[in-house]
């Protein structure tokens, strides 16, 4: 029987197992909600800006081992679902993104909502495809599911213009897809993996450096056994929270512009370094050559062989699934009866535990003002590590990332790569969805909540009860830190004058809203809030506004040259940095 | 340095603009471009001739083999290869430059395939640098017009870019 090309989207997503899309009507896509409006297999979120429909269906991947779809119109539907789909590119995130796409015969012609989707989205997507004919959609969309999700993820766009949606062909899904040109790899190379191993038990000041990827090809397990089974260090990057879990004394902390002092010091003096899933961006390495100032062996796991020698020049690079890889590692590891040699690895720990002593993440705390660490702490503990937390972009991400300690993996979603102010709330609503039960806290600042702050609208109309953290400090906070670090405290356009009440904004959308401004009240509120499990409750804590993020790499600063919190100023002359001499450790 | 990347890709719309957009987006150079279908029609060959240092070309190389209508691709650098390109150059060819013009084309085994009163044309092959010479060899005030098509190029031997 020929069904239309808008049921046959549908179709392909119910035999895809697709739960839910996120989505926003409009002209061009008229048939494919009218295909919806006829099936139950697929529920249908409808978000309030399209930017949302991707956030969250991102959020929905990150969250769940399922895959985020989200549908828009031609024209400015399309071009509003940019940031997202840059969002999910830069992180890696399997997603399938339809979009509308006026008739064939229009295309060309500047039609009404007529964008050229597939030339937009072509730098940030891992790939795209225009369908013209109606016989080649169900393939299309078995190709973008299979190429979201295989090698190394990332969001595929499927271009359908309303003609396509209207004729009719047979329905046939394929089961599997072989493509010539895109033969992702699984297994790293045998010659390399045991190259590694071998210069792993060598290692006298060995550290593991897990980033996003070892989270996406779920290897936390792997991860954790390595890493346990070598007593090395590990860090996470902003993007591996919760591969190794964060309260472990083989954690050493988030590592970066804003990682802790034992993990970037670490990083920088290791003589042996095990990348996994991890590349080595700007945020971690500012400069390459500062950073191999110390000299290292460095062992680089990834599935993305671009990935690999970017920055930064590695001396073992293994190509392949992390999970795969790893396993391989520890099945050598057990057969080996060698082990790291442990006086020299005793020797390594006791410098980093003098790196960790000063607690780089000390703040000063106070009884009049809220310290935004202070919030996150407290979230922290009464959560144990266990909600999942989104947030948008900025000293409040940061700091969640340094003091929620996360204990598993897919827990922690931000937007690492692009920096998508905005991002949390939408994506805390994918999350919710994928995850009914659990308790999802969106930790956000009063100006990045603004930039996606209808979609409290979606969460009324489905009942996603999240839990918002907002840390209103009235400023922009990470510009206005680096304002007063590099532009002579000239605060330019950093200050948010005329905010909302969001207390009555949030009652106004139906929402429970509390205002928290005594650091006393702040463990009652987040009690209150979460034990609310049916109701999305928006915290609006009023923060110290001079608080700023510590320790901090400066760009073009090398990772032993961090600033360092009022505490430790006096580390930061250089007692521990240079007088020690880190090449004689063993 | 420059190298001659040469490319097998999906014969589909939209492969020749991710190529060149990659390119652009990641600020690399291209030299020139050549582009054409091969005797298999679902598979078209590009010729780019780019130029950078190493790792750049390392870069390169893995991240047009990260673009999914990409099937194939060789750095023709790594070993023996052939190159050639094709320019068509209209001359002025009048007075004393006419026999000259003759002279020219035929020391660097060009044709003359147009004629007018007061011109040629000259359809010249070889590796761009024998082009690049013979712009070079002849007075600039009597070239007219010039167009080349970039370089295309194969490995010597036994040596294929084949699926």
């Amino acid at each position: 029987m020929e069904i239309s090309g808008a049921e046959i989207v549908v179709r392909c997503l119910a035999e895809e197992g697709v739960e839910f899309i996120f989505g926003y009507p409009g002209g061009a896509v008229l048939e494919i909600y009218d295909a919806i409006f006829k099936q139950n297999k697929v529920k249908h979120v409808l978000v309030r800006h399209e930017q949302g429909a991707v956030h969250a269906a991102d959020g929905y991947s990150r969250s769940s081992q399922k895959i985020g779809v989200a549908l828009v119109t031609s024209g400015p539907g399309a071009t509003n679902a940019i940031t997202g789909i840059a969002t999910a590119y830069m992180d890696s995130i399997p997603m399938v993104i339809l979009s509308g796409q006026v008739p064939t015969p229009a295309i060309g012609l500047d039609a009404f909502q007529e964008v050229d989707m597939v030339g937009i989205t072509r730098p940030c997507v891992k790939h795209n495809i225009l369908v013209k004919d109606v016989k080649d959609l169900a393939s299309a969309i078995k190709k973008a599911f299979y190429i979201a999700t295989t090698g190394r993820p990332g969001p595929v766009v499927v271009d359908i213009p309303k003609d396509v949606t209207i004729a009719k062909t047979e329905f046939h899904y394929p089961a599997s897809v072989q493509m010539r040109s895109y033969n992702p790899p699984s297994k790293g190379h045998p010659g390399q993996i045991k190259k590694a191993v071998n210069l792993m038990l060598e290692a006298k000041r060995p550290m593991v450096y897990v980033g996003g990827g070892a989270v996406l090809a779920n290897a936390s397990e792997q991860v954790t056994e390595l890493v346990r089974m070598l007593g090395f260090p590990c860090t996470n990057t902003l993007m591996g929270l919760g591969a190794y879990p964060g309260t472990d004394p083989l954690f050493v902390g988030m590592l970066g512009m804003h990682g802790t002092y034992e993990a970037n010091l670490s990083m920088h003096y290791c003589d042996v370094l095990i990348a996994i899933g991890a590349r080595f961006d700007d945020r971690v390495v500012s400069v390459p050559q500062q950073f191999l100032s110390s000299p290292k062996k460095i062992i680089h796991i990834d599935i993305d062989p671009s990935s690999i020698a970017k920055r930064v020049k590695v001396d073992i690079p293994i190509v392949g699934n992390v999970r795969e890889v790893l396993d391989e590692m520890l099945s050598l590891l057990k057969q080996s009866k060698e082990r790291p040699d442990a006086t020299a690895l005793a020797s390594w720990w006791k410098q980093i535990d003098e790196w960790r002593a000063p607690n780089s993440l000390y703040y000063q705390p106070s009884d009049e003002l809220i310290k935004p660490q202070y919030v996150i702490q407290k979230l922290y503990e009464l959560t144990g590590g266990e909600a999942f937390v989104t947030s948008d972009v900025g000293q409040h991400q940061m700091w969640a990332a340094q003091y929620y300690k996360f204990a598993k993996p897919r827990r922690w979603i931000n937007s690492g790569g692009l920096g998508t102010m905005g991002f949390g709330l939408p994506a805390a609503m994918g999350v919710q969805l994928a995850n009914p039960d659990a308790d999802v806290v969106c930790v956000t600042g009063e100006a990045s909540i603004q930039m996606c702050i209808q979609e409290l609208s979606t969460c009324k109309q489905y009942h996603v009860p999240v839990k918002i953290v907002n840390l209103n400090n009235r400023y922009l906070g990470m510009v206005r830190q680096w304002q007063e670090f590099f532009y002579g405290n000239r605060y330019s356009e950093s200050y948010m004058d005329a905010l909302p009440d969001f207390v009555k904004l949030a009652e106004s959308y139906g929402h429970v809203g509390m205002r928290i401004e005594q650091p006393a009240d702040v463990e009652g509120a987040l009690r209150e809030a979460l034990k609310l499990k049916e109701r999305l409750v928006f915290m609006d804590f009023i923060t110290d506004q001079t608080e700023n993020v510590f320790p901090m790499v400066q760009n073009g600063k090398g990772l032993n040259q961090m600033d360092l919190p009022p505490h430790m100023r006096n580390l930061q002359q250089g007692t521990v940095a240079k007088e020690r001499d880190y090449g004689n450790l063993s | 340095m420059r190298h001659i990347l040469s490319i097998l890709v999906e014969n589909e719309a939209g492969a020749l603009s991710r190529v060149v957009g990659l390119f652009s987006a990641r600020g690399y150079n291209i030299d020139s471009l050549t582009v054409s279908t091969t005797e298999d029609p679902t598979l078209s060959r590009m010729t780019i001739v780019t130029n950078g240092s190493d790792d750049i070309i390392e870069q390169i190389t893995k991240q047009l083999n990260k673009l999914i209508e990409v099937v194939k691709l060789i750095d023709l650098n790594e070993s023996d290869h052939i190159e050639r390109e094709l320019m068509l150059i209209k001359v002025r060819a009048t007075g004393k430059d006419r026999d000259e013009m003759k002279r020219m084309s035929d020391i660097f085994r060009g044709r003359i395939i147009d004629v007018t009163e007061k011109t040629y044309t000259i359809e010249l092959t070889g590796t761009s640098q024998k082009l690049d010479a013979f712009i070079e060899a002849v007075d600039r005030a009597v070239i007219l017009e010039t167009v080349r098509t970039g370089a295309s190029g194969i490995g010597r031997g036994e040596r294929i870019l084949k699926i």
